[in-house]
């Protein structure tokens, strides 16, 4: 009872947390999703060619779902840890038997169920706009699942290292926001220069909007094994530095 | 009432620390700290702001990382066996602290959970009776009143039914009322096997509410005894005469109490050592035919016995 209970009463509270706020969760990237969805599908898109045999809409709708997979995995865990600490609750955790195995498999499992909740939201509002050629969509859970998960670290660390509502927005600002942006979300790498294109794989993000493209509509511009390997070796790295923070309890145990 | 864990099969002491130390940037804040709390106990930490209560109360739950010394908590050590020591301990911080987007029943589910007890809903609708959260138990925690949200930390700190309650400050701030319904609470979980610890700048508290007390003063014990023994450090006992007339000198006999006069001599004050007693000196006066208007004896309280072992004049540090 000691393992078990804590750790399933912190996932349903991180859950739930995010459930009594669906505006803000679920709503508002539905409704970014589908201007997104309008503007470079419906009226751009028509105009714009990406060399593949997919439509522009088609090419957009993975990165459009992927982003909000990431942006909300990164929010729920992120907002979470800082705001517990800004607002000074988080001594309610450090006082209980929660060990750091299960605060920071809670915080992600719940973050990994925001960003697949969300991205679903989008994915069945593209269905309005247009229909996919879906190549397997079982790869492509599998692919936003461990995205979310990867994202989901950061956000743990983002939301311990910051010490205020500036901190932990430039990581949304300066750093998630330009790696999806420069990810492929909105055009394939294959038509940048030599230089950019060698320089966009050095961007792990890449890895996951392609990967989830490739997955989703069979057209990527790396192989899906690779995108699995590079997202998951980051994945691994980011929890390890994740574990050692709530284990040591940086920031957390004065 | 539900049973705290105290009662099931927990030995030994419920708080044993041993040469617990914690120093802040090269400031020791905790030196040294030895102290060990029997089960059923209740027991007041007590000292001047910056004596290290608190942190001493971060160290013993885990909200502090230990530097030196271990503590355990009913034999189990709150290092090597956290998960027990936690799931035995509630604790009251100071601040009010809460999760914004629950609701008081919801909280106190949640609560319960991460200690891994069961929602026991008997055990939390008593807590909601007994501090009177009833009305509000669907409302968001934000929107109580400042001691409703002292009534709800305090069931949060019991809601897993903890052998050893940690109130720090309970009453810091808060009404007559809730502060008077407080200590009949925890006199009556007390009386169920509740070991409590406490701190509080309300010494009167403290004197009426604890079986033992120690005095902290710059991170280390300065004193540790029953209530009553602390008491009897002070032997200053004093006897307040209001004459009839104003008198300059008292007889020689009255100088064994070392007389000191108020408002050109209306007003006398006796301090009576030992087996001294009021009797003596109103013998006296009446004998030499000194009128007497009234009288007021003062016993040692537990302010005295602070001033006397840390030296802090509370009343100066009130009014700065």
């Amino acid at each position: 009872m000691l393992y078990l209970l804590p750790f399933w009463t912190l996932l349903q509270k991180e859950v739930q947390r995010w459930f009594v706020s669906p505006v803000q969760t679920l709503i508002a990237p539905m409704i970014t999703s589908s201007l997104y969805l309008f503007i470079f599908g419906l009226s751009l898109g028509k105009r714009i060619s990406v060399g593949t045999d997919i439509t522009y809409i088609q090419f957009v709708v993975p990165g459009l779902v992927l982003m909000g997979v990431l942006n909300n995995a990164f929010a729920n865990s992120s907002f979470s840890l800082f705001i517990s600490r800004y607002l000074g609750h988080m001594v309610d955790l450090l006082v209980t038997p929660i060990g750091p195995a299960q605060f920071i498999m809670a915080y992600t499992i719940a973050s990994i169920l925001r960003g697949l909740v969300v991205g679903a939201a989008i994915l069945f509002i593209s269905c309005f706009f247009t229909t996919l050629p879906v190549f397997s969509p079982w790869l492509a859970l599998l692919m936003a699942s461990l995205a979310s998960f990867m994202i989901a670290q950061l956000g743990i660390i983002a939301g311990i290292y910051s010490d205020s509502f500036e901190a932990i927005s430039m990581y949304t600002t300066f750093l998630l926001l330009p790696l999806i942006y420069l990810g492929g979300m909105f055009y394939p790498i294959s038509i940048l220069p030599p230089f950019w294109q060698g320089l966009s794989r050095f961007n792990p993000l890449f890895y996951t909007i392609d990967g989830f493209r490739h997955c989703l509509v069979g057209v990527g511009d790396s192989a899906i094994a690779v995108s699995f390997a590079v997202t998951g070796a980051i994945s691994i790295v980011l929890f390890l530095w994740a574990a050692a923070l709530l284990g040591s309890g940086h920031n957390l145990r004065k | 009432m539900a049973k705290s864990m105290s009662n099931k099969s927990l030995a030994g002491p419920a708080l044993e620390i041993e040469h617990l130390t914690k120093a802040y940037s090269g400031s020791v804040v905790v030196d040294d700290l030895c102290l060990r709390i029997e089960s059923g106990e209740i027991y007041g930490l007590l000292g001047p702001n910056g004596a290290g209560k608190s942190t001493t109360i971060n160290l013993i739950t885990g909200v502090a990382k230990m530097q030196k010394g271990s503590v355990r908590v009913f034999g189990y050590d709150t290092v090597k066996n956290y998960r027990e020591t936690r799931r035995l301990i509630g604790v009251m911080h100071q601040e009010v602290v809460f999760d914004p987007f629950f609701s008081v029943g919801k909280a106190l589910r949640i609560h319960s959970g991460y200690y891994g007890v069961k929602d026991d809903p008997k055990w939390r609708e008593l807590l909601i009776e007994k501090l009177a959260l009833g009305p509000h138990v669907d409302k968001k925690i934000h929107k109580l009143s400042g001691g409703m949200k002292r009534r709800f930390m305090v069931a949060k700190a019991l809601v897993h039914k903890p052998a050893l309650l940690i109130l720090d400050e309970p009453t810091a701030g808060v009404d007559v009322e809730l502060r008077r319904a407080l200590w009949d609470f925890v006199s009556l979980i007390n009386k169920e096997g509740t070991t409590v610890v406490l701190t509080t700048h309300y010494l009167e508290e403290a004197e009426q509410m604890c079986d033992r007390i120690a005095i902290l003063n710059k991170g280390k014990v300065v004193a540790v005894d029953s209530t009553a023994n602390l008491m009897k450090q002070v032997e200053r006992r004093t006897l307040k005469v209001w004459l009839d007339k104003e008198t300059s000198t008292l007889p020689a006999s009255l100088d064994e109490f070392r007389p000191s006069s108020e408002e050109n001599g209306r007003v006398w004050r006796f301090c009576l050592a030992g087996q001294q007693h009021s009797g003596q000196v109103l013998q006296v006066l009446f004998s030499e035919r000194i009128g007497v208007r009234e009288v007021e004896t003062h016993s040692p309280s537990l302010e005295d016995v602070f001033v006397n072992i840390t030296g802090i004049d509370r009343t100066e540090t009130k009014a700065k």
